[in-house]
């Protein structure tokens, strides 16, 4: 006799069955694309170049030059205390030496200009764990964050999925180079209520993702200032804080506390990690760092879900306690990203293309709004997809980051070498050439 | 300010359970052999120390695996940007195959079946938010791990119904312990989402009998829930019976591709069998593709660093090594237990009889004032306080019966040991020539002298429930 077999989704969790990890979005569809025909100078060079993902592949030999000259960073030294000790550390509070490390690398980033605490300092495995544990902490399952659009694809995930809690956006535009308004936070807050949600923050990224700029110092003053008046939180993911081109451009919301004496600061927490700044993203370490005792507590305990490899703990802590290091590290980065920000811009006018005028980040935000049959977003998908197959190059679409205006799209430029971003470059050219030939 | 939320101001986190606070005051006063040969010695801690010059040997042979290098070649790079929930393709089968070895090969695993994660931990509450939500609940037999009040619960809003064990049976799983948990949950209006045993077991050190594993699978299919077998300490076995898991049973049964099948999922960790807490190596296994699809996108939150992973990729891919030091940890684990066993008995303590874990159940219920559980915490304090060893009282696990300890004997060095358990004779000896005739009134019923036994009558549990009732 036949067994039936159960109807999937049957015994599981609403959560393991939703959509809301997001992947269906063409954010993950290009991806796809991309590993089923991916570039390859000498092997595959008419295949898909990734420009989708915002990876910091410019600084490796840095890295590689400390690690061959530090090797007590990746060993245990020589001898038994080294390894066993390392090995048992699960504590989570985290390694002294590597939360001191931490603060004294984002201290370091900020010109000094804000001091950070390393008791304040919790570890999680990632930013993305970092945000999402943030969320279940900071807000009840039907509650909403407000996040100002467009804005990573990954958030809503990260800040949905399994913690209930909804996005309501503030939606920005080109108008002003889309930042953030009173008006627009104002409104937001004023949609979530319409719709019986109760607002318990606001969650900033900056750099921005994806619009590859630092947010000045009156919008951060106006967003602070919000946050206060409806009594929320401010989070702030300066995930990109290291990949800005020029030191003096980047504001923290830390300095904002710092200049206000740290005032009222118990409702702001910072997330950070190490993903992009010095590109690791496989060795998940992401921070947050709070002005309020009760979330560092409680975070604390709930990191031991998503606990930093002692592994690596220890191999970070010595590469960033070398100042000498870590200073050379800082300054020959953001030079490194500079040079290929301006190439790609410079290649992009070339073409004829527009982007939004950028000082941070690993991509740059493009506008081909004016090669739209409309200003829809079915148009934006359909050039997207034009993009993806015949130019062979994976951007994301700005609907895929919750854009409000169709034609924008997200092309990351360190995540490949300067012989693929001439490829690139000459791709979209020739594209460009084209279509103007067309018309 | 605004507040925070109900899972930040709520108890769940458990920190507050006396596990945690006897934790809190070896932090204060711990034992060093030379700096504090006073202090309290730590046997609440279920940590590995047996086996480290095992894995610093093959360190020293193997630089490439820590020095980011295959075949001599630099890799930094490529694991540096691997980031991938999928995980590291060498590193899943290595571990299947470890896996698999500590099965004795009775069974294989398909490293597309495996979801990594940061720990354990992350494994148990990503299983929970895969196969349960809030107004839900699983059924654990006590004692379990106090941990899994935090792990199970806190974030997930799903809610633990014990399954009672009690000593008159070795505190093993019965029908009717199962009927009435389950009951139990329907009567708290939980839909029961499923069971999850530990096996080898936390706290007992004991391995579940194959009729017990029965009664589970029976009881899962009749029920149509899920089973989670949480077998993080399968490698710690290191006497008879021999370790049999879940899945050979389902394999022995035949019930491979039935409904059944892809509703047990195991879970294990590198923490206890190699002693590598620190590098955050867990995994779930599961043969239910929605199970590992879901998981493996939860995992974004919990990924192993893939540093780690391509180190224990090369280590437990040398099976030359795994085999060796899966039989000399064995031997080391044995040997240790039985030094805990004897040091006890010299006390007049028994404990039950235990063929893995890293900790022994201690029957202390013939050192109890009252056949109570503030008896049971009074005890715990002198212990902790007067005797100067934090061991881990069965209350924080949930236990039943007043009088039980977990004593861990693996996180310390032999002299260490041998030191607590002359402390602890010392202290029952105290006990016993200042109240001799009083213990022996009190406890006539239930005192133990030798190593505990099995066969304990019917006749006195019996009696024993009427008095507690």
């Amino acid at each position: 006799m036949a067994i039936e077999i159960e109807k999937p989704g049957v015994g599981l969790s609403k959560v393991a069955v939703s959509e809301t990890h997001g992947e269906d979005s063409p954010y993950f569809a290009g991806w796809k694309a991309y590993d089923e025909n991916p570039y390859n100078e000498s092997s595959n060079p008419s295949g898909v170049i990734q420009m989708g993902l915002a990876e910091n592949q410019v600084s490796f030999d840095l890295l590689e030059k400390y690690l061959e000259e530090h090797s007590e960073a990746s060993s245990w030294g020589k001898g038994a205390p080294g390894f066993r000790e390392n090995a048992l550390f699960q504590d989570y509070h985290g390694l002294k030496s590597f939360r001191q490390a931490m603060a004294n690398f984002m201290e370091q980033i900020r010109g000094g200009r804000a001091r950070f605490d390393p008791d304040r300092i919790v570890l999680t495995a990632g930013a993305t764990a970092a945000n999402e544990l943030l969320t279940f902490i900071l807000a009840d399952p039907g509650d909403a964050l407000l996040v100002p659009t467009p804005y990573y694809p990954g958030f809503d995930r990260d800040l949905r999925w399994r913690t209930g809690v909804k996005i309501v956006p503030i939606h920005c535009d080109s108008s002003n180079n889309f930042q953030v308004t009173p008006e627009a936070m104002e409104a937001a807050y004023r949609c979530a209520e319409s719709m019986n949600l109760k607002v318990r923050g606001i969650l900033i990224t900056n750099p921005s993702n994806p619009l590859g700029a630092t947010i000045q110092r009156t919008v951060l003053e106006q967003i602070l200032d919000f946050a206060t008046n409806k009594n929320i939180h401010l989070v702030s993911d300066e995930i990109y804080s290291g990949s800005t081109f020029s030191s003096s451009e980047f504001i923290s919301i830390a300095e904002v506390l710092e200049t206000r004496g740290y005032k009222d600061s118990e409702r702001v927490h910072i997330v950070y990690s190490l993903s992009k700044d010095l590109g690791l993203p496989g060795f998940r370490v992401g921070t947050i760092y709070s002005y309020n005792d009760k979330v560092v507590t409680t975070a604390r305990r709930m990191s031991s879900f998503t606990l930093i490899s002692s592994q690596t703990q220890h191999l970070l802590a010595c590469m960033l306690s070398n100042k000498e290091f870590s200073e050379n590290y800082i300054k020959t980065n953001r030079e490194r990203l500079t040079r290929r920000y301006d190439m790609i811009i410079n290649g992009l006018k070339n073409a004829g293309i527009e982007c939004l005028k950028g000082n941070a980040g690993l991509f740059c935000w493009m506008n081909l709004s004016p090669l739209l049959e409309e200003p829809t977003r079915e148009s934006e998908l359909a050039l997207w997809k034009v993009i993806l197959n015949e130019v062979r190059l994976n951007i994301s679409p700005g609907s895929s980051c919750h854009c409000s205006e169709p034609g924008w799209f997200r092309v990351c430029f360190a995540n490949m070498s300067e012989q693929t971003l001439e490829v690139a470059l000459e791709r979209i050219h020739k594209f460009m050439e084209q279509r103007r030939r067309r018309n | 300010m605004g507040l925070l939320s109900r899972k930040a101001t709520c108890n769940s986190h458990g920190q507050d359970s006396s596990y945690f606070l006897g934790w809190q005051e070896y932090e204060k006063n711990p034992y060093d052999e030379v700096k504090n040969p006073r202090g309290i010695i730590q046997m609440g801690l279920a940590e590995n120390q047996l086996s480290f010059d095992l894995l610093e040997s093959w360190l020293a042979k193997n630089p490439d695996a820590a020095g980011f290098k295959r075949d001599g070649q630099s890799i930094f790079k490529e694991l540096a940007l691997f980031q991938d929930y999928h995980g590291l393709p060498a590193f899943k089968k290595a571990l299947v195959d470890f896996m698999a070895e500590i099965r004795g090969n009775k069974v294989t695993f398909d490293p597309n079946n495996i979801v990594l994660t940061a720990g354990a931990t992350s494994a148990n509450e990503t299983l929970m938010f895969c196969l349960a939500e809030q107004g839900d609940a699983f059924l654990l037999p006590t004692p379990y791990y106090p941990g899994f009040d935090r792990d199970l619960k806190w974030r997930t809003g799903v809610e633990i119904v014990p399954i009672e064990c009690t000593s008159s049976n070795r505190f093993q799983i019965t029908a009717s312990a199962l009927e009435e948990a389950y009951e139990q949950a329907q009567r708290k209006n939980l839909r029961v989402k499923g069971v999850l045993v530990t096996n080898p077991s936390n706290p007992l050190g004991t391995t579940m009998t194959r009729d017990e594993l029965d009664l589970l699978v029976n009881f899962i299919t009749d029920k149509e829930i899920h089973l989670i077998s949480d077998e993080i300490y399968s490698g710690t076995v290191f006497s008879s019976p021999a370790f049999v898991s879940i899945v050979e049973v389902l394999k022995d049964r035949n019930l491979e591709n039935t409904q059944v099948w892809e509703r047990v999922h195991i879970v294990y960790s590198l923490s206890k069998d190699l002693g590598l807490p620190g590098f955050r190596v867990g995994a779930i296994y599961s043969n239910d593709p929605i199970v590992v699809a879901a998981a493996t996108k939860m995992s974004s939150f919990g990924l192993v660093s893939s540093q780690t992973q391509y180190l224990l990729s090369a280590m437990l891919s040398d099976k030359k090594f795994t085999k060796e030091y899966i039989a000399k940890n064995h031997k080391r684990l044995r040997k240790r237990q039985s030094k805990l066993v004897a040091g006890l008995e010299k006390a007049d303590i028994g404990c039950l009889e235990s063929n893995a874990g890293l900790f022994c159940w201690v029957d202390m219920r013939h050192l109890l004032s009252s056949d109570t559980f503030e008896a049971e915490m009074e005890l715990w304090k002198k212990i902790v306080y007067d005797v100067k060893l934090n061991i881990s009282p069965g209350s924080s696990c949930h236990c039943s019966e007043p009088g039980w300890f977990r004593v861990c004997f693996a996180n310390m060095s032999e002299d260490t040991l041998t030191l607590a358990m002359q402390r602890l004779k010392s202290f029952v000896g105290s006990i016993a020539s200042k109240d001799r005739s009083h213990q022996e009134l009190k406890n006539s019923r239930r005192k133990f002298r030798t190593k505990w036994v099995f066969r304990l009558s019917f006749q006195s549990f019996h009696d024993r429930e009427q008095d507690e009732r």
